[in-house]
């Protein structure tokens, strides 16, 4: 069984759902990434997704896309955020790290070296935003060759079709897309999710995460009451950013903690 | 060649293309994909595409025989496709013209756009005007200060322009910026993707529409001159107009066709915008294709003087040309194209786009190579008014 699905077995079991925050590796700075991926732990995260920084982010909103341009002043690339997360499994072997991001940065180490590496250095699971199921055949073989789960999105624009063909590619869990938007947009639905998660029990076996615009504790206990798992992701760099360097970790998993205690 | 049967259905073009875009995005894609099949296969759409392009746009553009830059060069004969004629300057208003009436016929009121120089921002608020749709313009708050004229008639014909102030501030993230709006508004938002890029179809559909260049072009030459020329030249930033010429080419023996990128300060210093030259294949905007990008795959900023130019991509129906030896590709730098945009001023009375421009350089290069019967088509893809302040500009001269 994969650190992904050990994670939510156990919380299965404990009657629990998953937070999964989101950060973005090198923000604000490359020396600070694991220690604020400890302090997302500490704070009660259950996965964590580690943003890959990107220079053409172009699903995200502004929140994140400044994330991945402080990144990038730090010339944070895809091999160093495979080394921070080698660094962060050196004193955590139970958190899953689901990498995020986009395609070319993945493209230009290519596919198979790209998952041998993420596998040894402790990565559990691959999200490419900009890869949806029609693209992903190569990527999805050499990640589950490697033993690394391949997370596909779903939105709210996905038909049925599609929703039975990206089940039978994910692993891990799926990510669903809680409305049309980017990263960190404020109009989300609850009623409107909470319909959309019920029809896609009826082909997911996954289990199902739900992300975009959840951004304080009540949307997220809202949401646990449908979904297996919360994302947070805009709302947790919007605190990075407005944190000194020196604040940001404590700040973190304060704010996680909240979180946490809300879906709980 | 008549195997040349491209893309694929999932949109490939060899090794390039494909759609590589958020799952928000994948429905409307395959509704687009699905009602351009329907209109292709409709004789109304076509007969209607045509009439516009006659009575608006102006079509067909003629050709027109360069004499006095072909004897000054001493080779060969250099014509023009004149796209600057159209309506609006430039040839985006062919593709402009066709994806209006798409988004009319899937009953989408709201149009969106990227732009660079601003010529297909302007194509896309002269056709919302003239059908009746809101029409808002992304363009990078660089490209907002270089190309101002183009800006202002924007507004004038009624378009929102929305400065975009991240990343590079140029072309690439005025496509980004799009994207995110269409994936916010796409129930209500058809996008106007303005070059033969992007997820598929638009690099299908976009190449379709612009091939009316090429068709016409083919005709012209065999009722002017009895004969096709030896060498088809065009820019290429996204490379609609290049596609546009060439595609009707592809399966005729005998014609070289020659694209143009950017080469700003030199491809040699790194400044430049010529990913076919000195790129490799990668994923941006949708589709894969040559790309400038560093090691760890980000996308590096891209320099040129024409604002039109300056993007790290290129059309992926290119790229597969390139890889297949059917088309050359080849690179001149700022200062080469400033030479000929004067040249085209002082031997031809025609201000060409400085984008059109590095297609002239070269054409001005290679004609004293090649024989005195023989024959350069080079497609004149824009007029060049809306550059006037950026060359007076490289002159000292302030407007």
């Amino acid at each position: 069984m994969s650190r992904v699905a050990e994670t939510f077995a156990r919380l299965q079991a404990a009657g629990e759902k998953a937070l999964i925050p989101f950060i973005t590796a090198g923000d604000p700075n490359p020396g600070l990434t694991v220690g604020l991926m400890h302090g997302l732990v500490d704070g009660g995260a259950d996965i964590i997704e580690l943003g890959i920084p990107f220079s053409d982010p172009m699903a995200d909103g502004p929140v994140i896309q400044r994330a991945s341009e402080r990144a990038l002043a730090h010339k944070v690339g895809l091999r160093h955020v495979l080394a921070m997360v080698k660094t962060f499994r050196e004193t955590n072997q139970h958190t899953p790290v689901v990498l995020m991001g986009y395609l070319n940065p993945v493209h230009v180490l290519g596919y198979e070296a790209f998952a041998q590496a993420a596998a040894a250095a402790g990565v559990d699971g691959v999200l490419t935003v900009d890869c949806p199921p029609e693209e992903a055949e190569d990527l999805t073989a050499a990640l589950t060759a490697a033993g690394l789960d391949p997370v596909f999105l779903i939105a709210p624009t996905t038909p049925a079709e599609r929703v039975r063909e990206i089940a039978r590619l994910a692993r891990g869990y799926v990510y669903y897309v809680s409305l049309k938007g980017v990263t960190g947009a404020g109009n989300l639905d609850i009623d409107d999710v909470a319909r959309k998660i019920a029809a896609l029990r009826e082909h997911i076996t996954v289990p199902i995460g739900v992300g975009f615009g959840i951004r304080d504790a009540e949307t997220a206990r809202a949401i646990s009451v449908t979904a297996d798992a919360v994302v947070v992701g805009s709302r947790l760099v919007q605190e990075v950013e407005a944190a000194t360097p020196e604040t940001a970790i404590e700040q973190l998993t304060r704010l996680v903690a909240t979180l946490k205690a809300a879906i709980r | 060649m008549s195997s040349y049967d491209f893309p694929d259905a999932r949109g490939r073009f060899g090794a390039y293309g494909g759609v590589y875009v958020a799952e928000t995005l994948m429905a409307a894609l395959d509704e687009l994909n699905a009602e351009y099949a329907r209109a292709k296969a409709d004789p109304a759409f076509w007969q209607e595409y045509h009439h516009e392009l006659k009575h608006f746009v102006g079509r067909p553009s003629p050709i027109y025989h360069a004499k006095r830059w072909s004897e000054q060069l001493g080779g060969a004969q250099i014509y023009f496709k004149r796209e600057d004629l159209n309506h609006t300057g430039a040839h985006k208003v062919n593709n402009t013209i066709g994806q209006a009436l798409l988004a009319r016929r899937m009953g989408k009121k709201r149009v969106i756009a990227e732009t660079g120089a601003g010529q297909h921002g302007v194509a896309s608020a002269t056709v919302a005007a003239r059908y009746g749709m809101e029409c808002v313009v992304y363009m990078g708050s660089e490209d907002v200060k270089r190309q101002a004229p183009n800006v202002f008639r924007m507004k004038l014909l009624g378009a929102t322009v929305v400065p975009v102030e991240s990343g590079s501030k140029t072309l690439k993230d005025a496509l980004n910026e799009a994207m995110r709006d269409w994936v916010t508004n796409i129930d209500s938002t058809f996008y106007i993707l303005g070059t033969a890029a992007g997820p598929h179809p638009y690099p299908m559909l976009v190449r379709d529409f612009q091939r009316i260049i090429g068709i016409e072009a083919k005709e012209q030459m065999q009722d002017m001159l009895g004969r096709q020329p030896d060498m088809v030249v065009a820019c290429v930033g996204g490379g609609s107009n290049a596609i546009g010429i060439f595609h009707p080419y592809v399966d005729v023996d005998g014609v070289r066709l020659v694209g143009v990128e950017a080469g700003g300060d030199g491809v040699d210093t790194g400044r430049h915008a010529a990913p076919l030259s000195a790129g490799k294949p990668g994923v941006l905007h949708g589709f894969r294709s040559y790309l400038m990008q560093d090691e760890d795959g980000q996308i590096i900023e891209t320099h040129s003087v024409s604002a039109g130019l300056d993007y790290p991509g290129v059309g992926p129906e290119h790229s597969l040309l390139k890889d297949i030896g059917r088309a050359e590709y080849v690179a001149i730098n700022d200062d080469e194209a400033l030479k000929a945009f004067e040249d085209c001023c002082h031997l031809e009375g025609i201000i060409p786009a400085l984008e059109s421009s590095h297609a002239l350089a070269h054409a001005a290069k290679m004609a004293p190579t090649m024989g005195k019967d023989q024959i350069i088509l080079v497609n004149l893809s824009g007029r060049g008014d809306k550059d006037i302040n950026t060359v007076a500009g490289l002159m000292g001269i302030t407007l």
